[in-house]
């Protein structure tokens, strides 16, 4: 096998990559023209059904991390490639039970709407956007930073001009189309991702009788009983592992782009939906990864893998060469450029609405800004959001950005997801509390991983750390939560008591939505 | 927690609020309780008791891979009881209290 075909594509391949950015461009064009209200920008027109927006939603999370990152997990270490892929899901049906009703029917475009609705609006609204950006900036700089060494690696290109190319192609999306061309481009290629892996599990497991266990044992005798069992490569110590579990099945429910996606369906019953299909994409995504996983490691073998790239990043994409030839490697490299740039759309744009919806239209101009200001703005802020993830992706190459997703996840869990659930579900939460939780959770998760293992170990190089934990949620979710409780008991709050019972309703019964002024036309004629 | 009682201001369909929106977080923090011992159940016994995960239970299955995948299913299981207590009780209540 010629595995120097990675990163030497051949006409295939190439002709597969400019193939998907002319689709991404086709599909920004169309959405440009049902994209003039800040409504459209942000949150689709509600136009999104259930199941769409239950594979875009899956689409944010089957990043290029989780399907080149976990299926290289798998193929090196076996079984522990499993426990970050369960990580991941298990935080669903937390948003599920706890927040993407009431996230639907309280909020316009970001959670912040929920925090700061029985609230004082510029102190609520300041804390959130801090609790948004830190959580999307360093989600977003692992991605770019990923991004541009995949892309390096698959197709050869350099490192920055790649970086240059997913920040222009996702800037152009996002400017013409907002959030109904990100959300179509998410949903295609979540199709074709699902649908690629699943036909690479199937032939992979046509060499082992159809049977999943034969394929098991087959690695078992090439590599070792191990692989079969927990390792040591994902969790270590007993409280990393319940710390990791946290951040993990917590900071979903926290996550700025998820939340974000659960405005672009009409209803709650919609927003339900959406987190059901979601879940069962994502479940189904990481049980095929796992296959995937044992595929390359026995097809391939792990020599092979680690050969052409010392992570296991590559142990998906050569498992397709390897069965398929160059066109599925053509095909299964576009896919994870395609999965780049949707996830680093849909975080740059909850990015860019914190700054423009947030900060500029509910804190600068009190909420009072015309619809034609608010959707210059968020375009703007969008094209400095986009400008700072392609200068921040660059600024990095080379930098070890693994802990970022980790200390996203921490922040996420920490900072927004407490004030979100106290926000929906206590009616003693006050303004200063809601601003009290949020800063704790960020400020604690920020300075813990710092003097974390994380950083000073594994960045730093120092022999140990003052902070035993490699993830800090264990500490900075309820830090956040107790500051919230104190905060909100001592400042006591009549008005946005008063406002729960107004909240309440609007939660469970939906807004009282005024008429829409112009009907839109349906998205697609396959729509309901 | 907890939501409080309604408040003396509140007539009845305030009430019947009240008791929907209490009856719904009950549901969602059992299911949230039962999906968070699913979930580090599984991570502890990675944590403390590796060997007994390693366990080879019949040729290519060891018992972490058997409970990997029965983690994953029940967490679509979990998901689907929600969604059909939301459709079968939740929903008729809310179009109840809409008129």
């Amino acid at each position: 096998m010629n595995l120097a075909a990675v990163g030497e594509p051949d006409a295939l391949a190439i002709s597969f990559f400019i193939l998907f950015i002319v689709v991404a461009l086709g599909i920004s064009y169309w959405a440009a023209r049902r994209t003039r209200t800040a409504e459209q920008f942000y949150a689709a027109g509600h136009s999104i059904t259930g199941f769409q927006n239950g594979l875009a939603l899956a689409g944010d999370y089957m990043s290029a991390a989780s399907f080149l990152g976990i299926a290289g997990l798998v193929a090196l270490y076996g079984f522990d490639g499993l426990i970050y892929s369960i990580g991941f899901l298990v935080g669903w049906p937390i948003v599920l039970y706890l927040i993407a009703e009431p996230l639907r029917n309280l909020g316009k475009y970001t959670f912040a709407d929920v925090v700061a609705f029985r609230m004082r609006q510029t102190p609520v609204r300041l804390a959130a956007a801090i609790g948004t950006l830190s959580v999307v900036i360093f989600y977003l700089i692992a991605q770019m930073v990923g991004a541009g060494s995949l892309i390096k690696l698959m197709f050869g290109l350099d490192y920055a001009l790649a970086v240059l190319i997913v920040g222009v192609v996702m800037i152009t999306l996002l400017l013409l189309g907002g959030m109904i061309a990100t959300t179509w481009v998410q949903i295609i290629k979540a199709v074709l991702l699902l649908g690629g892996a699943l036909v690479l599990a199937i032939w992979t497991l046509s060499k082992f009788n159809f049977n999943p266990l034969d394929l098991f044992d087959r690695a078992a005798d090439e590599n070792g009983k191990e692989v079969l069992g927990p390792g040591d490569k994902v969790v270590t110590g007993s409280w990393d592992a319940v710390s990791l579990g946290i951040a993990l099945m917590f900071g979903t429910a926290g996550l700025p782009h998820i939340l974000m996606r659960f405005y672009t369906v009409p209803d709650s019953q919609a927003a339900r939906s959406s987190v059901n299909w979601a879940t069962f994409f994502i479940g189904a995504f990481y049980l095929i990864t796992f296959i995937l996983g044992f595929g390359a490691m026995t097809l391939v073998g792990q020599e092979a893998i680690t050969d052409v790239e010392a992570g296991g990043n590559m142990a998906a994409p050569l498992l397709a060469q390897e069965l398929g030839g160059q066109p599925f490697l053509g095909f299964i490299a576009a896919v994870a450029f395609a999965t780049i740039l949707a996830v680093v759309a849909g975080l740059t744009l909850a990015g860019a609405a914190a700054l423009s919806h947030d900060l500029w239209v509910n804190v600068v101009r009190s909420g009072e800004a015309p619809e034609r200001e608010q959707l210059r703005v968020a375009r703007i802020a969008t094209l400095f959001m986009g400008a700072a993830a392609i200068a921040l992706g660059i600024a990095l190459e080379g930098q070890n950005v693994a802990f970022m997703v980790g200390l996203a996840f921490a922040i996420a869990a920490s900072a927004n997801f407490p004030a979100l659930l106290m926000a929906i579900f206590w009616r003693r939460f006050t303004t200063w509390g809601a601003v009290a939780s949020i800063l704790t959770g960020a400020i604690s998760a920020l300075v813990l991983i710092y003097i974390s293992p994380t950083i000073q170990v594994d960045v730093f190089d120092k022999a140990e750390a003052v902070f035993p934990l490699k993830n800090p949620a264990l500490i900075s979710m309820p830090l956040a939560f107790a500051a919230g409780i104190i905060v909100s008991l001592v400042t006591r709050e009549r008005d946005a008591e008063r406002k729960f019972i107004e909240a309440e309703r609007q939660i469970h019964l939906g807004a009282a939505r005024p008429p829409t002024p112009e009907p839109t036309p349906p998205v697609l004629p396959a729509d309901r | 927690m907890a939501t409080e009682p309604a408040p003396p201001e509140g007539d009845d369909d305030v009430r019947a609020l009240d008791v929907l929106a209490a009856k719904r977080l009950k549901v969602g923090l059992t299911l949230t309780a039962v999906m968070l011992v699913v979930y580090f159940g599984f991570i502890l016994l990675i944590a403390f008791d590796k060997s007994l995960l390693a366990r080879i239970l019949t040729d290519g299955l060891s018992l972490g891979i058997l409970l990997g995948v029965l983690v994953v299913l029940a967490t679509w299981v979990l998901t689907w009881i929600y969604v059909g207590w939301a459709n079968r009780v939740y929903e008729p209540e809310v179009r109840r209290l809409r008129r």
